[in-house]
């Protein structure tokens, strides 16, 4: 190697890539005989980029010569296969009996694109369900310098589908003095919101189950839904637990929910259209985010949506060492595993709704007309504010109740009613103004940071709210300091300061 | 007409498939778990005592506060929905009428919001 063996040593790159074998990085001291499950390891990756970059080049020379345009087999966009697939539907339906022709003249094409989108939806969701368990477990697991399941599977990926099998083995009880009936719907109708969620949601263009052009509404009322199957578990589980819990959520629910609809609000007057899709494509005609031009919007709206969601910042209704569970303290078996799988479910629903309402959906700069598939641009999006929601979990503490009702209704509504009032103007006077788009949606997105900065800061100083500058324990890491040491490091801290 | 009624057989679709999902995975529970009669495993979940009185009691008097302030502002938030569509379109639209009669209409639900803070209504006690 060029470099002397000292500096080499002090670049972490090379001391990961050494340790994972002599192939990747010479050691330049000693050859080892190369472990033989690396050799194989070598081999695959060799093997995987060749084959890849044929593929690739493959892939391109069709994209470019437009051999892939409208055809059915377009990976880039499979709503063009939806399109033919309901054309030949349509045709089949015009050569049926007429008998059923109240029902509209494309009710089979209707019904059956419905269906293939609902399972689609539905098989999207299980799948992701099993990989979000296993990612959010590891995740946590690092946050705190543990390992996380490592056991089942490679890097413990069967996890999840270890446990869903476990807990589909388990009896699920009836507590004595339940209502029976009243607890055993919940679990039912706490998992329809979840799927009904996804509906209005573009993949891409033409990528929509449901092209509602009520979407934000639409998302609104399917979110509130789940107030009442909330206090139906709560209320007859015949648990006090459970009753508070459920109490607990639901007041912040309902607190949380006014934030979050005017927070669309905003979005809905800059767009001029509640159709999700016409917000991604606005977003992607203007080249810019929503998240740029209403900063405050995406902060009320991600922070009602941790409420709505009982996540970690916000976890009241489920405080593990303040009320057992929550409303669902008695549920057990695969009823718990419900509403665990809807719990997580709707974190990748929130995830998606951030996505498309501020951070351009499907669309990425223009890349998405030939290069990425928009679909994939919108996973990886998703994917991304599912990590953000996994980072809180780990990072923040929880909030008291009343800390969290008085910053819904004291900090929350009075900004977010401004901040609609103040995006109005902006809106029309954008839609006036002569002057280059660049300039007056920069001038906007400028103003809207500084405003929002502004108007948080004053606000919190009118309630009182002021940050800890210095924290008397400073967090320390394990890793660097261990265990023992670190607890009498913070010990002496403690004694310093007093406590 | 047919563009509504073929989205709104959609969601009834989803809701029917998500029904099936969610039966076929309890229906799974019910097959492979084991199922018994005892009469300890019926009590209420709490920390090795038995419970005092039934758990189904009166709500707290400031949750039906809280809800009588939220549906008034869901409400508002429904109204100002179609405002929001159709005021940027609205001809001299920033200083236009409009503008100003949402003000005032926001401004007599703060000042309601006002006055319920004045009071003590969002104190959490």
């Amino acid at each position: 190697m060029m470099l002397p063996e000292p500096v080499l040593r002090r670049i972490p790159l090379v001391n990961r890539l050494r340790r994972m074998g002599p192939e990747f990085f010479p050691t330049g001291i000693r050859q080892r005989i190369p472990h033989p499950k690396s050799r194989v390891l070598l081999t695959g990756f060799i093997a995987f980029f060749v084959v890849s970059n044929v593929f690739n080049v493959f892939l391109t020379y069709w994209v470019i010569n437009g051999n892939l345009d409208g055809k059915w087999y377009d990976f880039r966009d499979p709503g063009v296969a939806m399109g033919q697939f309901t054309g030949w539907l349509d045709d089949r339906n015009a050569e049926l009996p007429s008998g059923l022709d109240f029902l509209g003249a494309h009710w089979l094409s209707y019904a059956v694109s419905a269906a293939i989108g609902g399972l689609a939806i539905l098989s999207f969701i299980g799948l992701v369900l099993l990989l979000l368990v296993w990612s959010e477990r590891r995740l946590l697991a690092r946050i705190q310098v543990r390992r996380g399941p490592n056991r089942v599977g490679p890097y413990g990926l069967l996890q999840p589908l270890a446990d869903a099998l476990k807990l589909i083995q388990k009896e699920t009880l009836i507590p004595r003095g339940a209502d029976r009936f009243m607890f055993y719907l919940p679990p039912l109708l706490i998992f329809i919101p979840l799927l009904l969620v996804w509906g209005p949601v573009p993949w891409s263009p033409s990528m929509t189950y449901l092209d509602l052009n009520v979407g934000v509404l639409y998302i609104l009322a399917i979110g509130s839904l789940s107030t009442v199957t909330i206090f139906m578990a709560g209320w007859s589980s015949n648990n006090h637990y459970a009753l508070l819990g459920a109490m607990r959520t639901i007041a912040m629910m309902i607190s949380y929910e006014i934030p979050q609809s005017i927070a669309l609000l905003a979005v809905v007057i800059m767009v001029g259209s509640m159709n999700l899709g016409d917000i991604v494509q606005w977003q992607a005609d203007h080249n810019l985010w929503l998240a740029a031009l209403l900063p405050l919007a995406l902060f009320a709206f991600f922070f009602s949506s941790t409420a709505e969601l009982n996540r970690t910042p916000n976890d009241i209704a489920e405080a593990e060492s303040e009320i057992v569970a929550g409303f669902h303290t008695e549920y057990s078996g695969m009823k718990f595993g419900l509403y665990l799988a809807v719990e997580l479910g709707n974190a990748l629903a929130v995830g998606a709704l951030v996505t498309t309402l501020f951070l351009g959906g499907s669309s990425l700069f223009g890349l998405e007309d030939n290069w990425l598939p928009p679909y994939m641009i919108f996973g990886v999006k998703v994917a991304l504010m599912y990590f953000v929601f996994i980072w809180l979990r780990g990072t923040l503490p929880r909030f008291r109740l009343d800390q969290l009702m008085a910053f819904a209704w004291k900090y929350l509504i009075p900004l977010t009613i401004l901040n609609t009032l103040i995006v109005a103007v902006e809106a029309s006077i954008f839609e006036r103004w002569d002057v280059n788009e660049a300039v007056s949606l920069g001038l906007f997105s400028i103003g809207n940071i500084a405003i929002a900065i502004a108007l948080m800061r004053a606000w919190s100083r009118v309630l009182g709210y002021r940050p800890e500058r210095e924290p008397l324990l400073r967090p320390t890491l394990t890793t660097t300091v261990g265990g023992l040491r670190a607890s009498e490091r913070m010990r002496g801290v403690s004694a310093r300061a007093g406590l | 007409m047919d563009t509504l009624f073929g989205n709104y057989v959609a969601v009834l679709l989803a809701s029917v498939v998500g029904f099936m999902m969610v039966m076929s995975a309890l229906l799974g529970s019910r097959l492979l778990a084991p199922f018994s009669k005892e009469r300890q495993k019926g009590t209420t979940y709490e920390c090795g005592m038995l419970p005092i009185r039934r758990a189904s009691t009166n709500v707290g008097m400031r949750f039906y506060l809280y809800a009588i302030i939220f549906i008034i502002f869901d409400v508002e938030a429904v109204f100002i929905f179609p405002w929001a569509l159709s005021f940027v379109d609205m001809p001299g639209a920033p200083s236009a009428m409009a503008y100003w009669e949402m003000v005032i209409f926001v401004g007599i639900l703060g000042v309601g919001l006002a006055y319920a803070w004045k009071k003590g209504a969002l104190q959490w006690r």
